[in-house]
């Protein structure tokens, strides 16, 4: 019933620095979700340089049959992205409010390694209540 | 902007008078400061100990001038000199300058005679802030822990103070409590004032 699959956020170099699983479906490996994540890097790369608009800023959404693949961009180049279920909505806000809870609690903590795994405890806890209010917000509708 | 739209103009900064002003500062902005403090200290220093001690040292500073800046504006240039009086100005008035509220609590320690405790149940300085696991017990509230020690230090109460992680039943995060152990000295004195 999770309407989020996963969560990953990238570095501005392609490394996957964070991974989060949410649903039982499309449960993956730490070798397939760092291939992914380089992966999505290069496509969002490549899709600006072929994309025929100017100024274009990358793929926002990827839709399949079985998933859609929301993407955030910040200013630094570190990419949020999360995997859902299609048809979901409200993920552009929960990615910009993730990106907030990153700026706050990864940004902000001496301890925290620019470009490195994240491993903060108070991001992982401010990150869970985002997502389950998330889910509240669905269920409520 | 001191000074815009008033009545009086002072041209010379001495001249002004000693006023509250903006009361508050940007949050980002300190705790950003704040980091590259813990920062800069990490690199200078080859153990967790070492480390906490100089976060003690630049809470000192701050502590010390914190006292004669607060005496002379809340105090009418009076100071405490009773124990229970600088532990309540500590928990109350310099709390709530720094940090904007008051202390959540002040209590007696239970198993000895000689110590205090100011417990806050999420220190602003620890709000953007997670440990690692293999850095322990250490706790950045030693920063605040050197604000009190300085502040008892400067208005003649010689103290030890340390900041401690509390575990709270039925809370995820630990509260942060502010142990003062006061020195002998200070308890004789005190005993001899009745």
């Amino acid at each position: 019933m999770a309407a989020i699959y996963s969560l990953y956020i990238i570095n501005k170099s392609g490394g996957l620095i964070f991974y989060k699983d949410y649903g039982s479906a499309g449960r993956m490996d730490t070798n397939d979700s760092l291939r992914l994540a380089s992966l999505w890097h290069s496509m969002h790369a490549i899709s600006q340089q072929l994309s025929p608009v100017s100024g274009c800023s990358g793929i926002e959404l990827l839709q399949a049959d079985t998933f859609d693949l929301h993407c955030f961009q910040s200013l630094t180049g570190t990419k949020f992205f999360v995997v859902c279920e299609p048809g979901t909505l409200h993920m552009e806000s929960l990615l910009k409010h993730i990106y907030e809870l990153y700026t706050d609690y990864v940004l902000k903590n001496p301890f925290y390694e620019m470009e490195m795994p994240i491993r903060c405890e108070l991001f992982d806890i401010n990150l869970a209540q985002a997502v389950q209010k998330d889910r509240v917000a669905l269920l409520g509708r | 902007m001191i000074g815009v739209g008033k009545i009086k103009q002072y041209t010379n900064v001495l001249d002004r008078p000693l006023s509250k002003g903006k009361q508050e500062v940007s949050l980002s902005a300190f705790a950003f400061l704040f980091s590259e403090l813990v920062q800069y200290n990490q690199t200078q220093v080859d153990n967790i100990a070492e480390l906490e001690r100089r976060l003690e040292d630049a809470g000192y500073a701050v502590g010390a001038r914190v006292l004669e800046l607060l005496c002379h504006r809340e105090k009418g240039n009076r100071r405490e000199t009773r124990l229970l009086g600088i532990l309540s100005f500590i928990h109350s008035t310099v709390w709530k300058v720094l940090f904007g509220k008051v202390a959540d609590s002040l209590e007696k320690g239970t198993e000895h005679e000689d110590e205090y405790m100011i417990s806050e149940k999420e220190l602003l300085l620890n709000r953007f802030i997670s440990i690692p696991k293999d850095m322990g017990a250490f706790n950045c509230g030693a920063f605040v822990a050197g604000i009190v020690k300085g502040v008892l230090d400067n208005a003649g109460f010689p103290a030890v103070v340390t900041a401690h992680f509390v575990p709270v039943d039925g809370q995820q995060r630990p509260r942060t409590t502010i142990l003062i152990k006061f020195a002998e000295e200070v308890l004789q004195r005190e005993a001899r004032l009745g």
